[in-house]
């Protein structure tokens, strides 16, 4: 180009300062906007996908994202379905009738409402009957749906059986239903009180599926515990429900000790973040706190000791509920994370903000540093 | 009952024109999903969801030389359209509690929206994380695998309008064989590290629309091992009804006990 402007005779005439500008722009632009190869990687901190990081580390799996209602069902039906154990178990052991009818009272409000969280996390709620249109074994949600229906109306059935007694003698078939509402309640609860486990184990979710077992159990046992703290704070001081409630809460602090302990990798929902302290506050608000405050409660001073029970009682209520927001929440934030679904190495900052790092501005800078 | 057809997406034809998005977005009148740069190469589509049955996706991962293009020096950059696996044992079809989701007589996986209830247990139970809610009925959806054209005799919209033939349909068998043939005819071009992703020693029991890829699955966001979630149903039911036999029994002999004393 400078040989063009000597042609014309023109090599006094300084060059023009713009028309430098884009020389130099030119030469940038093929020696650092675009570096060599070697030097790519540590100028252009771009967003990646790889084998170490997945695809930019979004998420691979999805949550169901499923409203308050359903834990909050889980929290009512795993209750409910415990309260008629221990209902028709006090019937039949011929317990205190008060408590037995205060138990099954229990199980049958919350069988009526269970169906009605669940009908209201629906998209469609007024297709809720669809449910009852095929009975699948292999989907929990069928089988849960079937359960609910069959202990929601025994429950009901076994409720109202029991009141009009009161009033006057059932009569021949009556009677036999009455036993056998009993019967089917405290069968179909002990299945509504663990089912929900199962629900949510049987997933593609890394941190309930890793828990498939422990579930269950974990389940069944929170709702044992909420239902016997319930008819204690309704004012039941039975020594029964005070040996349940401390088995129960024997078992949640057992439960709780066993997923702190568990170095799974899937498990860090259950450690860190939000979810991490819901499953903490749960876990010691149903397991060692009560169990603490019922081993204390056996002083001898009657006051003391029931006040006590009603404090253990209140905090299992309170930490039951906790739970069931607790392993919801920790499925959210399991789902949201690539890492186990496609084995990929730990800690990597771009899966652990789920944001692509932002392009650094800084670029001249770190051209020159180079 | 007619055969089984699939889907072969070839990334290594793929030159991101995400016509396959449009089309399906198109024939299948499904509503856009908002206008957001995601700062992932050229994906601002995110990902499959109940709004998108296509998603093409932008791997960009340095310079791997011979994977940029005509130049050494260049970025390595693929495309893949992404879609809906159609697995062959399905988690999202188990799951489903109304029968909402069954299987077509093309062997594809199809949600009847006029059954599904909204229940959302299936999206948890995809392994592929493709199915999803819509916000405003809370329905699931997904890719239908144009279960109307098909029905037609017409093969599927977004492998109509791709211009370079990087999304075939077939029947399954035939481009299971033709997969083979392609992979072969790329490895002797050299690109040694071009695969098939077609996980058929899992649980999954293979899928429906499978895909030749360039490096590792993983970065196109492709699980090394997903399985269906119904391997867990045993050990969470045994667990289950062992739970109830304890509780059962615990809170007998407790009421027992209570009586005695």
């Amino acid at each position: 180009m400078s040989d063009t402007t000597q042609d014309l005779g023109a090599a006094q005439i300084p060059p023009d300062p713009r028309e430098l500008r884009l020389q130099e722009i030119r030469r940038r632009a093929e020696t650092e906007v675009f570096p060599s190869p070697q030097k790519a990687p540590s100028v252009l901190q771009l967003p990646t996908a790889s084998g170490e990081t997945g695809y930019y580390g979004t998420p691979l799996l999805k949550s169901p994202g499923w409203k308050a209602e359903i834990p909050l069902y889980f929290f009512v039906g795993g209750a409910a379905g415990a309260a008629a154990i221990i209902g028709s178990i006090a019937k039949l052991t011929g317990a205190e009738p008060r408590l037995a009818r205060d138990a099954r009272y229990l199980a049958a409000i919350g069988g009526a409402i269970s169906p009605a969280l669940l009908v209201s996390d629906l998209g469609m709620p007024s297709r809720f009957l669809n449910m009852l249109r095929v009975f699948k074994l292999q989907s929990p949600m069928s089988v849960g749906s079937w359960t609910l229906m069959a202990f929601s109306s025994s429950t009901a059935a076994a409720a109202i059986l029991d009141t009009a007694k009161q009033r006057s003698k059932l009569f021949g078939p009556l009677r036999i239903i009455e036993s056998a509402s009993h019967f089917v309640s405290a069968l179909t609860g002990s299945v509504l009180s663990t089912y929900t486990g199962v629900l949510i184990g049987a997933t593609a979710i890394p941190v309930w599926n890793e828990n498939a077992r422990l579930l269950p159990f974990h389940f069944a046992t929170s709702g044992m515990a909420a239902a016997t703290s319930m008819l204690e704070l309704r004012g039941h001081n039975s020594p029964a429900l005070n040996s349940l409630g401390i088995l129960s809460s024997a078992a949640e602090t057992v439960v709780g000790a066993s997923i702190e302990l568990r170095k799974h990798p899937a498990l860090r929902p259950l450690k860190s973040g939000r979810s991490g302290w819901l499953t903490r506050l749960g876990g010691v608000l149903s397991g060692p706190l009560p169990l603490l405050l019922r081993l204390l409660a056996f002083s001898g001073d009657q006051k003391r000791d029931t006040n006590l029970r009603k404090v253990a009682a209140a905090s299992t209520v309170a930490g039951s509920l906790v739970t069931r927001f607790a392993w919801t929440q920790a499925g959210a934030a399991s789902a949201a994370d690539p890492r186990i679904p496609l084995q990929l190495r730990e800690a990597k900052a771009a899966i652990e903000k789920h944001q692509a790092p932002a392009i650094p501005t800084k670029l001249e800078k770190t051209v020159k540093a180079d | 009952m007619s055969e089984v057809t699939a889907f072969l997406t070839d990334s290594t034809l793929c030159i991101g024109c995400k016509a396959c998005e449009v089309a399906c977005k198109e024939w299948n009148e499904i509503s856009a999903d908002g206008f957001d740069w995601s700062g992932n190469s050229y994906d601002n589509t995110g990902g499959l969801g109940h709004s998108t049955w296509r998603h093409v996706k932008f791997i960009e991962n340095g310079a791997i030389p011979g994977r940029g293009g005509n130049s050494p020096g260049k970025f390595a950059w693929e495309f893949s359209s992404d879609v809906c696996k159609h697995c062959g044992n399905a988690g999202c079809l188990e799951a489903c509690p109304t029968g909402a989701i069954v299987r077509t007589e093309f062997g594809g996986v199809y949600i009847q929206p006029d059954v599904c209830n909204g229940c959302g247990y299936c999206v948890p139970s995809c392994p592929f994380g493709v199915v999803e809610r819509n916000e405003d009925d809370g329905r699931a959806f997904k890719c239908t695998f144009c279960y109307d054209r098909q029905k037609a005799g017409l093969q599927p919209a977004c492998a109509t309008a791709c211009p370079t033939e990087s999304i075939k349909f077939g029947k399954l068998d035939n481009l299971r064989v033709e997969a083979q043939l392609r992979l072969a005819e790329l490895r002797q071009k050299g690109l040694t590290d071009a695969q098939l992703y077609d996980p058929q020693e899992t649980s999954v029991a293979g899928i429906h629309a499978f895909f030749i890829v360039r490096g590792d699955p993983r970065a196109y966001n492709l699980p090394p091992k997903p399985e269906v979630p119904t391997i867990y149903l045993r050990s969470a039911w045994k667990s289950a009804a062992a739970t109830a036999a304890v509780v059962l029994g615990t809170v007998l002999l407790t009421f027992l006990g209570a009586k005695g004393r």
